[in-house]
C-alpha cells in the first residue's frame, strides 16, 4: 500500500540526510534547525497585540481609580472647599443651627450645605441587607430544589428562566418596583410612603437572586456524589443529606455567592435610585421609611453640579468609598470561592 | 426510598422560594407585555417624541441604542477577546501577570455601574476629551470635553470587559488539549495554533459569549447618565461627539422626571418592552449559537 | 542503579538522536533521570516499563512537546543529527517540523479529511494546491488510509472509525515530511484489528523514518521494534536489539518486567 511512495522517492542513499523522496521535498538549510521556515511578520505583530491588549483590564481598573480620585482629592487642600465644608463634617454628627442635638445629614442644597455620608451609607446597608435578607434565602432554596429535588425537565426550564432574569437590565426592575411593585405593596401592607426601602430591596433582590443562585448551585453540584452516597449509605435520610453534608460541603462557595451578592446590592444604582424615595432620613431602623442610598445619591445629583465644586468632590468621594468598599468584597468573595475549589479537588 | 415529613417539608420550602422567584418573574413579563404591547405600533417605532415625551414615538431612543451598542462592542469585544486568548494560550497560569490580570478582570466585574459612570466623567470626558480639546482649540466651547455617544460607547466597553474576558475564557477552555498538541506536533507555531485550530473550534462559544456581553451592556443606564444620554434629542446622533436618546435612560427620565406620571404610562410601558425585547432577543440569539455550535462539534 | 553507558544496540544506518544526561523534572518530582541514549536511524525503537516510569515523558521531550507544559523542566542535551536541539536559538517548531508525534488518543481536528492532513503543509507557507492534493494523496498513501477515504476526503474526519483515525493522524505526521516520528501508545485505544494495522504500518514506515514508540505491550514491542529500552522510575535500565532483550535480558529488573513479574 506504500509502494508508491516508496517508488516515488530516488531510492535512498545511504548518507543520513539526503532522503529526498520526491522533487517536491525541499533542500534543508546548512543549519537546520535555526529555522528554515520565517513566522510571518504579522504573526509576531499580533501576539505583541494580544499581550498589550491584555493588560487593558489592568489599566482599566487603575484608570477607575485615579481618575475618580482625581477629582475627589483637592478637597483636602482647595480652599473653596474648605470655606464651604469641614471635612470632618463629612462623617460625624454636627449640632448644626436649628438643631438641638448633633445630626447626620445630607443636604447638599441647604444653607449651609451639608454633606454628611453617613445618612447615605445607612441607606445603602439598609436596603442591601432588606434585600439579602429575602435573596440569600431565596437563592439557596432555588439552588438547593434544583440541585437535590427537581426533575430534569423542570431544571431544563428553571435555570433558562433565571438566566432570563439575570439578563433584565436593571433599569426595568426599577420601572417594575416603582410602578406595580409598589403599589400593591401599599395596598398589602399599608406603607405610609409609597415609595420605600421594601420596595427597593425586592426589587434588588431580583438581580441579587440570579448571582446567589448561580454560584451556589454550582456549589452544591460540585460536592462529590460519593459524599452523598457515603451518607445514606449510613441510614441518613435525603433531608439530613441535605443539610449535614451537602450544604456545609458547599458552605464556602455559597459564602461567596452571598458575597458577590452583596457587592452588586450595595452597588446596583437603577432600581434604588427609581424605588426608594430618595429621602436622605438618617433612620435605622424603620423598614417602612422612604431612604437615599450612595449609588441613587451620585445618579441624582452629580448632574446638577458644576466641575470642581465642593458638592462635585463629596460625590466623587462617594464614588471612591463605593469603590473601595466593591473592591474588598471581590476580594473575599474571590478567596472563598478558590478555597472552596482547593478543598474539593483536595478531597477528590 | 421512603420519604418523611421532614423530607417533604425541606422540599416544600425550597420549592415554594423558586416558585416565588417564577411567579415574580411571569408577573414581571406579563405585566410589561399586557400594558406594553398595545402601544406598540409601526408610528411608535418609528416616529420622533413630541415635545411632552410622551406622545409620537421613541425612534431616535431605539437609534441611539442600537448605535451606542454596535460602538460598545466595537471598542470592547476585541480586547476582551485578546485578553482571553492571552490568558488561556499564551500566560501560564501560576505567572505574575497572568495573576494579576485574572485580579482585575475579577474586580473589574464587581465595580459598581454608577461608579463607570464617574470613570466616564473623570477620565473620558474631563481628561481626554478636555486634553483633546486644549491641544486643537483656542476656543473654550468644548468640543470632544463633553458627555457624547463616543465616551458612553467607550465607557460601557469598559464595563462589559470583563464578561467578553470570561465568556471567551470558558469557550477557548471548551476546546481539547490535544487538538492543540496535534497543532504544535505537526510544527505549527503558537499563534498558528491558536488561528487556525483554537479560534475555529470555540467560535460559537465566543460568539454566544460576546453577545451576552452586548446584551448586558445595552441595558446599562446608570454610567451613561452623565456620559452622552439626553433626555430629549429630536434629532438622530450623527457625529460621534453627538448626545443621543437610550431606551433605559428614556425609561429613567420619564419615570421619575416626568410632571404627569400618569399619561406617560403607556409610553413607558411601551418602552420598556422594546428595550426588553431587544435585549431578550440577542440573549435568544446567544442561546441559538450555542446549541447550533454543540452540534457542529459532533461528528 | 548505575548509569547507563551510552549505547547503540543496531545502527546499520548511523545514530539520528543522541540523549546525554537528560534530567526532566514536574516541579520537584524528578521524572526522567540521567538517560543517555542512541536512536538508530531508520529503525523503530520501542521505549517500555511501567506506567509512570517516564516513558511517555521522555518522548516527548525528543520533540520539546514538553516545552507546551509549565511545570516541566529540562536539564541535558539531545542532538538531531548531531544538533542540539534544546541549543541557543532553536526553534521548537522546527524541531517539530522534523520530530513528528502521534498521540495516544487519536486527535483529528473537526475538520475533513483532507484538511487534516493538509493543516501541516498550510501552516508551513505551502500554497500551490496542486501540491497540497499530491502530498495529501503520498501521505494517506504511506498511511495506508488512502483506498478507505479517497472518495470521501472531504467528509468530517471524525466520522471516521477509531483505527482509521489513527492512521488519519500518521498520515497528517507523515505529510510534512519528518525524519523522526514518536508514537506514544499509538494502539492503546485500539481493537486487535486496528492495532495490527498500525503495527504493519509501523514496520513499513521503518524503511523510511526513524520511529520511537512507546508501548506498554511487550508482545507489540516484540514484534515492531528493531531495538528496545526499558525505562523503570525514570532511569533507563537496559537498552538493546529487541529480540536479545526479550530473550536474554542483561539486566535482573529488566527479566523480572518481561517475564511479568511487575508493571
Amino acid at each position: 500500500m506504500t509502494e508508491q511512495v516508496l517508488d516515488a522517492g530516488d531510492g535512498r542513499a545511504p548518507a543520513v540526510n539526503s532522503r529526498r523522496r520526491t522533487t517536491l521535498r525541499p533542500r534543508r538549510a546548512k543549519s537546520k534547525l535555526a529555522s528554515s521556515f520565517q513566522t510571518p511578520l504579522w504573526h509576531r505583530v499580533a501576539e505583541r497585540t494580544i499581550a498589550v491588549l491584555a493588560l487593558t483590564a489592568i489599566a482599566a481598573i487603575a484608570l477607575i481609580f485615579v481618575f475618580i480620585a482625581r477629582e475627589a482629592v483637592p478637597m483636602f487642600w482647595e480652599v473653596e472647599f474648605a470655606e464651604e465644608v469641614e471635612l470632618r463634617d463629612l462623617f460625624l454628627a454636627k449640632e448644626w443651627k436649628g438643631y438641638d442635638e448633633p445630626v447626620f445629614i445630607w443636604q447638599p442644597v441647604g444653607e449651609p450645605a451639608k454633606f454628611n455620608v453617613v445618612p447615605l451609607f445607612v441607606g445603602s446597608l439598609k436596603v442591601t441587607f432588606l434585600a439579602m435578607l429575602m435573596s440569600v434565602p431565596l437563592g439557596i432554596g432555588c439552588a438547593m430544589f434544583i440541585a437535590l429535588y427537581a426533575p430534569r425537565a423542570v431544571r431544563e426550564i428553571v435555570k433558562p428562566a433565571i438566566e432570563l432574569l439575570a439578563g433584565i437590565p436593571s433599569v426595568v426592575l426599577g420601572f417594575f418596583a416603582l410602578m406595580v411593585l409598589a403599589s400593591w405593596a401599599q395596598a398589602a401592607f399599608g406603607f405610609h410612603f409609597r415609595l420605600n426601602a421594601v420596595v427597593a430591596a425586592i426589587g434588588l433582590a431580583l438581580t441579587i437572586v440570579p448571582v446567589i443562585f448561580t454560584i451556589a448551585e454550582d456549589a452544591i453540584q460540585s460536592v462529590p456524589q460519593t459524599l452523598t452516597e457515603a451518607a445514606l449509605a449510613l441510614g441518613a435520610r435525603k433531608y439530613q443529606v441535605a443539610l449535614r453534608v451537602v450544604l456545609p460541603a458547599a458552605l464556602p462557595g455559597i459564602a461567596a455567592g452571598v458575597v458577590l451578592g452583596f457587592g452588586r446590592a450595595i452597588g446596583e444604582t437603577m432600581i434604588v435610585l427609581m424605588a426608594s424615595g430618595n429621602a436622605a432620613i438618617m433612620e435605622v431602623f424603620d423598614f417602612t421609611t422612604s431612604v437615599r442610598t450612595v449609588t441613587a445619591t451620585i445618579a441624582a445629583e452629580l448632574g446638577e453640579v458644576a466641575q470642581g465644586d465642593p458638592h462635585w468632590r463629596v460625590l466623587f468621594l462617594l464614588g471612591v468609598m463605593l469603590f473601595g468598599v466593591t473592591f474588598v468584597l471581590n476580594i473575599v468573595g474571590d478567596l472563598a470561592i478558590r478555597r472552596l475549589q482547593k478543598k474539593l479537588t483536595a478531597e477528590s | 426510598m421512603r420519604h418523611t415529613k421532614k423530607d417533604w417539608l425541606l422540599a416544600g420550602l425550597t420549592g415554594l422560594s423558586l416558585a416565588v422567584i417564577l411567579l415574580l418573574l411571569a408577573v414581571l413579563l406579563g405585566q410589561i407585555i399586557w400594558h406594553g404591547a398595545p402601544v406598540i405600533s409601526a408610528e411608535f417605532l418609528t416616529e420622533k417624541p413630541g415635545a411632552d415625551m410622551i406622545s409620537g414615538g421613541i425612534w431616535p431612543a431605539i437609534y441611539g441604542t442600537v448605535f451606542m451598542t454596535l460602538l460598545m462592542t466595537l471598542a470592547g469585544v476585541p480586547v476582551g477577546i485578546a485578553t482571553a486568548i492571552f490568558l488561556n494560550e499564551y500566560a501560564s497560569p501560576r505567572s505574575r501577570i497572568a495573576k494579576v490580570v485574572r485580579l482585575a478582570v475579577n474586580n473589574l466585574a464587581g465595580v459598581p455601574s454608577i461608579v463607570f459612570g464617574l470613570f466616564g466623567l473623570g477620565f473620558f470626558i474631563i481628561f481626554v476629551g478636555g486634553s483633546i480639546d486644549s491641544l486643537l482649540y483656542d476656543d473654550p466651547t468644548p468640543v470632544w470635553g463633553k458627555p457624547s455617544i463616543l465616551w458612553a460607547s467607550l465607557t460601557l466597553a469598559v464595563l462589559t470587559l470583563p464578561v467578553v474576558i470570561v465568556t471567551t475564557e470558558e469557550a477557548l477552555r471548551t476546546v481539547p488539549r490535544e487538538l492543540r498538541d496535534a497543532s504544535l506536533a505537526l510544527g505549527a507555531t503558537r499563534f498558528q495554533t491558536v488561528y487556525k485550530i483554537v479560534l475555529p473550534n470555540a467560535k460559537g462559544g465566543i460568539l454566544t459569549g460576546v453577545i451576552l456581553a452586548v446584551s448586558r451592556g445595552a441595558g446599562e443606564v446608570a454610567p451613561i447618565i452623565f456620559c452622552g444620554a439626553a433626555n430629549f434629542l429630536p434629532y438622530l446622533p450623527t457625529d460621534l461627539r453627538d448626545m443621543f436618546m437610550h431606551l433605559g435612560y428614556h425609561v429613567y427620565a420619564l419615570a421619575t422626571q416626568s410632571p404627569n406620571v400618569d399619561a406617560a404610562q403607556p409610553t413607558l410601558f411601551g418602552t420598556v418592552l422594546v428595550l426588553l425585547v431587544l435585549t431578550f432577543s440577542l440573549n435568544l440569539l446567544a442561546v441559538i449559537i450555542r446549541a447550533r455550535s454543540r452540534a457542529a462539534l459532533r461528528p | 542503579m548505575s548509569k547507563s553507558e551510552p549505547s547503540v544496540a543496531q545502527a546499520p544506518n548511523g545514530v539520528k538522536m543522541e540523549t546525554r544526561n537528560v534530567n526532566i523534572s514536574y516541579g520537584s518530582n524528578q521524572a526522567i533521570r540521567d538517560v543517555d541514549l542512541d536512536i538508530a536511524d531508520r529503525s523503530v525503537t520501542a521505549l517500555i516499563g511501567p506506567s509512570g516510569c517516564g516513558k511517555s515523558t521522555y518522548l516527548r521531550a525528543l520533540n520539546r512537546m514538553n516545552d507546551t507544559i509549565d511545570s516541566c523542566r529540562f536539564e541535558g542535551h539531545i542532538l538531531l543529527d548531531g544538533e542540539d536541539i534544546y541549543g541557543r536559538g532553536v526553534d521548537p517548531v522546527e524541531v517539530r517540523r522534523r520530530v513528528g508525534m502521534v498521540f495516544q488518543k487519536s486527535n483529528p481536528f473537526p475538520k475533513s479529511i483532507f484538511d487534516n492532513v493538509a493543516f501541516g503543509l498550510r501552516i508551513g507557507g505551502e500554497k500551490d494546491k496542486d501540491v497540497i492534493a499530491e502530498r495529501v494523496e503520498e501521505s494517506l498513501k504511506g498511511a495506508a488510509l488512502w483506498d478507505e477515504v479517497k472518495d470521501r476526503l472531504q467528509t468530517s474526519a471524525l466520522g471516521l472509525s477509531g483505527g482509521q483515525q489513527q492512521r488519519l493522524c500518521i498520515a497528517r505526521c507523515l505529510a510534512v515530511w519528518p525524519e523522526v516520528i514518536l508514537m506514544d501508545e499509538p494502539a492503546s485505544a485500539l481493537d486487535p484489528i486496528a492495532t495490527a494495522k498500525i503495527e504493519e504500518l509501523i514496520r513499513e514506515l521503518r524503511e523510511q523514518y526513524t520511529i520511537v514508540i512507546v508501548t506498554h505491550s511487550m508482545q507489540q514491542a516484540a514484534r515492531v521494534s528493531d531495538s528496545t529500552a526499558f525505562f523503570y522510575m525514570g532511569e533507563l535500565i537496559e537498552h538493546g536489539k529487541t529480540d536479545m532483550m526479550f530473550t536474554r535480558p542483561a539486566k535482573k529488573r529488566t527479566e523480572e518486567y518481561i517475564s511479568g513479574r511487575f508493571g
